[in-house]
């Protein structure tokens, strides 16, 4: 009985200028067949400019019970905002 | 639908008293409208009830290639046959969405495909039915991609997370299908009486089996509760029906054609058609491996992955031996 293809992780940059983005996953026995099976199953009708593909066993992943330590943090930042500052109306476009 | 009776393994609705925390906090994020994601906690039941109907649903997908792909080398003309070609590989796209998005729910690829392949995961009972004409694949894109995305745009906003996304996707592209058959058979009722008979003869048949898609009233039933609680179904099989019921009568009839219901009538004051009850026996028959291409339909795909197998390890064995050279070649510089 032969075993699986390995999973792999898409990630398409839709345009020129635009951050890569993650639209599914797929089997394939290495990067360059997930490459083309990428095309094949994600951009029929003309999505994007670049494919990246990653193994999704090399991804490395918060887990949702991490939520407090890493986004609380910056909650209590608010002085990171710009609208923190009153400036008045006077000085102009800052 | 695609997937149709779905089982949630719930004998009742649990009240939120009978929840535990977990369940309770997990029911109130269901109803704020939140995403569930991956590996986030659920309710045992909601993961199986999910990996059940999206691997339905993909199932279906796949499957549903077969009634389409027997007319690819029969199409009339390259322009057909081009864009049946072009619609057949979106339903293996489908397909291949809802896999991957059921494989977030920690079940296997080659799991999923064994159930289909050993006749123990469903597939829509619409896929059961023989193409006999031409007519039958402009019948297709028009009525069975029409009752799929009745269904599928709802899905849209399901709670889980990858299988919403999947639908967006997936709805993006149905408008094509429906189009792309409606577009068929108004060709065709444009043609010799022959033709126009054979368009009428496949609304015939494809009439009753599309109605079934939505499944048997479920009204009454604990499993499309508990998942409508879930938010993993959002309507109910009758009203989706009557939906595709009133939608599809003025389509039919700017064909020029007469839909095989005796009772069809418009209801006034409910602003719908009134119209008759399909052959729900017919429906069970099917679902129960016996309508009348079943056997053909699983025999295709058995052997579409059994005759595959040594390509898959061809290509196995090419990507590990590569692997191997390169390492080869690091340890040697
Ligand atoms: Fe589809
Ligand atoms: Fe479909
Ligand atoms: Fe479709």
């Amino acid at each position: 009985m032969s075993s699986e293809w390995p999973l792999w992780e898409v990630f398409i940059r839709g345009q020129h200028g635009l951050n890569h983005r993650h639209v599914g996953s797929l089997h394939a026995p290495d990067a360059e067949m997930a490459i083309n099976n990428a095309r094949d199953v994600y951009v029929r009708r003309n999505e994007g400019v670049s494919i990246w593909v990653v193994r999704s066993i090399d991804i490395a992943a918060s887990s949702p019970s991490e939520k407090g330590p890493l986004f609380e943090p910056s909650n209590a930042k608010v002085y990171r905002h710009p609208t923190f500052f009153d400036i008045p109306d006077e000085v102009g476009h800052m | 639908m695609y997937a149709q009776m779905v089982k949630t393994d719930a004998p009742r609705i649990k009240s939120r008293s009978e929840m535990d925390p977990r369940e309770r906090a997990f029911q109130e994020r269901i109803d704020a409208g939140q995403k569930i994601e991956p590996k986030e906690w659920m309710p045992e039941g909601y993961r199986r009830t999910l990996i059940r109907q999206i691997s339905q649903h993909a199932h279906s997908e796949i499957v549903g290639q077969l009634p389409e792909g027997n007319w690819i080398t029969r199409a009339p003309t390259l322009e057909r046959k081009a864009i049946l070609l072009a619609k057949v590989q979106d339903e293996a796209g489908h397909g291949l969405y809802l896999y991957c998005a059921a494989e977030t729910l920690g079940v296997s690829r080659d799991a999923l495909y064994d159930q289909l392949h050993s006749g123990k995961a469903k597939y829509s009972s619409i896929f059961n039915y023989p193409t006999l004409t031409w007519a039958d694949i402009g019948a297709i894109g028009w009525l069975v991609d029409g009752a799929a995305i009745m269904n599928q745009v709802p899905l849209q906003r399901c709670s889980y997370g990858p299988y919403a996304r999947a639908m967006v996707r997936i709805c993006k592209e149905e408008s094509f299908h429906q189009r792309q058959g409606y577009d068929i058979l108004m060709k065709m009722v444009k043609g010799t009486t022959a033709q126009k008979a054979m368009v009428q003869d496949a609304l015939d048949r494809w009439w009753w089996p599309s109605l079934m898609m939505f499944g048997p009233s479920d009204d009454a039933s604990v499993h499309s509760a508990q998942s409508m609680a879930w938010k993993i179904k959002q309507n109910s099989n009758d009203e989706l029906r009557q939906k595709f019921v009133d939608q599809t009568v003025p389509q039919a009839e700017y064909l020029g054609l007469t839909v095989p219901d005796p009772d069809l009538t418009w209801n006034e004051e409910k602003g719908g058609y009134d119209f008759g009850e399909p052959d729900w026996n017919e429906f069970f028959e099917v679902i129960a491996g016996n309508g009348p291409c079943n056997a053909e339909r699983l025999g295709a795909r058995r052997q579409a992955w059994d005759d595959g197998a040594w390509f898959r390890d061809g290509l196995t064995a090419h990507a590990e031996k590569a692997t191997a050279r390169r390492a080869r070649s690091v340890a040697a510089e």
